[in-house]
């Protein structure tokens, strides 16, 4: 018998409601890698798994333990913050080479516009 | 005295209370190794020689979160219809340019994450020179009506928080 055996009827259903449609939003995201065309386009479809999707996992976590421990189970909002807080990160820095790829005339992907300001700069 | 040794009250709560979270515990073991570390590792953010901002409308901060939270939800839904090809419209992505009037650099960076957290947006160029954000958007119907979004609800309350 798993410990989960405890956790009653309504808990389970939406735990693993949330549990499915956190993975739903995950597979999604990785779907969208492969269909969308352009590197600025991929790039927002991960966040779909780092937004809702984490968040719905977390909340499924959060619930689940809290009724099995019979306490609040909380310290998965630092997983949410933490997670929250670097994405953003990650991806402006992707975007960001890309963007420097793309205006120095290497780049692949389509060009954003030109903008007079930063080009004297340069 | 106080301020020599807490620099950065906010971020001495906010890493006491991560240090308690974390554990799962009061026990005063616990805390009181978090009050340590906290003032240590808020003491190390003087090195860093972070812009100063002061976090001036809790209520309006408390009300960003929440619209940001809906749109967070409403945006996954919008991408997750895009990507699976549900609603038949042709999407069109692009980018954009937006003229910003905040010029401070804490709230500039709180815009950077919610742009780029949200699916959809992204933040991709400030031009601080012009204070001109270029941003890359998956569904652009209408530039006004991203403009309007940007401006009228998230701007407007980050100058009320930050400026």
């Amino acid at each position: 018998m798993t410990p989960l055996a405890d956790l009653p009827l309504w808990a389970a259903l939406v735990v693993a409601a949330l549990v499915l449609l956190g993975a739903g939003l995950c597979l999604i995201g990785s779907v969208g890698l492969i269909r969308l065309t352009t590197f600025y386009q991929r790039v927002h479809a991960p966040t779909l798994g780092t937004t809702l999707g984490a968040g719905s996992i977390l909340l499924a976590s959060m619930l689940c333990f809290s009724l099995l421990e019979s306490r609040p189970v909380l310290h998965e909002i630092l997983i949410a913050a933490f997670v929250t807080v670097t994405t953003p990160v990650t991806l402006m820095l992707l975007v960001r080479a890309a963007l420097y790829r793309d205006r120095i005339g290497e780049g692949s992907g389509e060009a954003p516009p030109p903008r007079s300001s930063s080009e004297r700069k340069r | 005295m106080i301020q020599r040794w807490l620099p950065f009250p906010r971020m001495f709560a906010c890493m006491l209370a991560m240090w308690l979270l974390l554990n799962q515990s009061l026990a005063p073991a616990h805390v009181l190794f978090g009050l340590l570390l906290a003032v240590y590792g808020s003491r190390l953010l003087v090195r860093l020689d972070m812009p100063n901002g002061a976090v001036r409308r809790p209520w309006a901060a408390l009300r960003l979160s929440m619209l940001v939270l809906i749109d967070i939800i409403r945006s996954n839904i919008a991408v997750a219809r895009i990507i699976l090809r549900i609603g038949g419209r042709h999407k069109t992505a692009g980018f954009l340019e937006i003229p910003l009037t905040m010029r401070n650099p804490n709230g500039l960076a709180t815009l950077a994450c919610i742009i780029t957290a949200t699916p959809g947006t992204l933040w991709v160029d400030y031009d601080s020179s012009r204070g001109v954000l270029l941003m890359h958007v998956l569904d652009l119907i209408d530039e006004e009506q991203w403009i309007r979004i940007i401006k009228g609800r998230y701007e407007r309350l980050l100058l009320e928080i930050f400026e």
